[in-house]
């Protein structure tokens, strides 16, 4: 069955999701915010309100660093 | 979406300015944002030498990058942590970084010209490795700006960072530290000027600029700062900022403009009220006749290497999306 394929990391895992799905929906069903998080496709970012379709390949990459110096 | 500035496709959003931006006015408004930074808190002026401490991340590079594109003499300065293939794969990326751009890159290595490593240092002082990381790199970044004759030590400290740093002295009431959190500190002391140029950026528009500027930084997060306070204090502001855009900028600035002067006091800027002296090893300032630096470096003499847990579980960075 196709479906939309999201790279997660911190662990690094693949999940699929059936589009079409809109950013903003993706992340709040996997319960991500939005400010600690970029979408990325293809080398470049993907807007809040663009659509996924069941051939998209997205990464879903945190951007939240630690060092409390 | 479409971008604030010229209509046409966006490709984020960043929602505490409630506007889009394409990629070209995206990247002109980082640039507009470190400009004024440096104006507003008049951290250094054209033609002053300033040293980048870069770690491999998105900030430092993206800071690098910044202000060599706003045509400053900017150089980096890379500390070996000695944490495993982290630290392997984050010196890669600084070196590949420099050296494509031809920028010249200062380096330092904890195990190499200090003997210890991050792993080792917390095994046996038994506090928590980013005790003494911190401690290292400052130790290390103060004396390369010293030594090296700079005018300004820059680190990639952003909004996110400093509300973060922010919420958890508050937390705690610790004045002294209230008193210093300034994007600017002035060079006093045997210690170099510091200053924090993204200050006026969070952390998702400088991953964001990397992205977009194809700078290829280190994604994952040094598996010793997995569950840090530092982490929880921005999960729970990221929490606030999903609910109230602007959040954590309002209360970053607020606390300049509103509450840094209360605090003044609290930290003693003369030698002779702090106690400062000469470390009798390396001759940096310290309120002790050995610094913390050069006392860390003697516990760990001769000590066996520590290895972190190279298998353990990454540490999870995103967080949940705040109910409705």
């Amino acid at each position: 069955m196709e479906a939309v394929k999201v790279h997660l990391r911190n662990p690094s895992r693949t999940v699929e999701h059936p589009g079409p799905v809109s950013i903003v929906a993706l992340l709040q069903r996997l319960d991500l915010n939005r400010e600690s998080v970029l979408v990325i496709r293809g080398g470049t970012l993907v807007p809040g309100d663009a659509l996924l379709d069941d051939e998209d390949e997205v990464e879903i990459r945190p951007v939240i660093s630690g060092g409390a110096t | 979406m479409k971008c604030r500035v010229c209509r046409g496709p966006a490709v984020i959003d960043i929602r505490r300015h409630n506007a889009n931006f394409c990629a070209d006015h995206f990247l002109r408004l980082c640039r507009d944002q470190v400009t004024k930074a440096i104006e507003e808190f008049s951290m250094f002026e054209p033609g002053d030498r300033i040293l980048v401490a870069v770690s491999g991340g998105k900030d430092s590079l993206a800071l690098w990058d910044l202000l060599r594109e706003l045509g400053y003499e900017a150089d980096g300065l890379y500390v070996g942590l000695g944490i495993g293939a982290y630290s392997d794969r984050s010196g890669e990326a600084v070196r590949a970084f420099a050296h494509q751009r031809g920028w010249p890159l200062r380096t330092v290595d904890l195990r190499e010209d200090h003997g210890y490593d991050i792993p080792t240092a917390a095994h046996v002082t038994r506090r928590a490795p980013c005790s003494a990381c911190g401690l290292s790199k400052r130790h290390l970044f103060d004396q390369a700006a010293i030594d090296g004759g700079y005018d300004a030590l820059a680190t990639g400290h952003n909004v996110d960072d400093e509300a973060a740093v922010l919420f958890g002295n508050t937390l705690r009431w610790e004045t002294e530290y209230l008193a210093r959190q300034l994007p600017v500190l002035p060079a006093r002391h045997g210690f170099p000027r510091k200053v924090k140029p993204l200050v006026r950026l969070g952390e998702r528009e400088m991953a964001a600029y990397c992205v977009l500027r194809g700078i290829d930084y280190i994604v994952e997060e040094c598996p010793m700062a997995a569950g840090n306070k530092h982490l929880g204090y921005k999960e729970a502001l990221n929490e606030i900022e999903e609910r109230s855009p602007g959040s954590k900028h309002a209360f970053y600035f607020g606390f300049l403009a509103r509450a840094a002067d209360r605090f003044r006091d609290a930290a003693p800027d003369a030698p002779e009220e702090s106690g400062l002296g000469l470390c009798v090893r390396c001759g940096s300032p310290s309120t002790n006749e050995i610094c913390a630096f050069c006392h860390l470096v003697e516990r760990t003499a001769g000590a066996e290497h520590a290895e972190h847990a190279e298998h353990a579980e990454p540490v999870q960075l995103t967080v949940k999306a705040a109910r409705s």
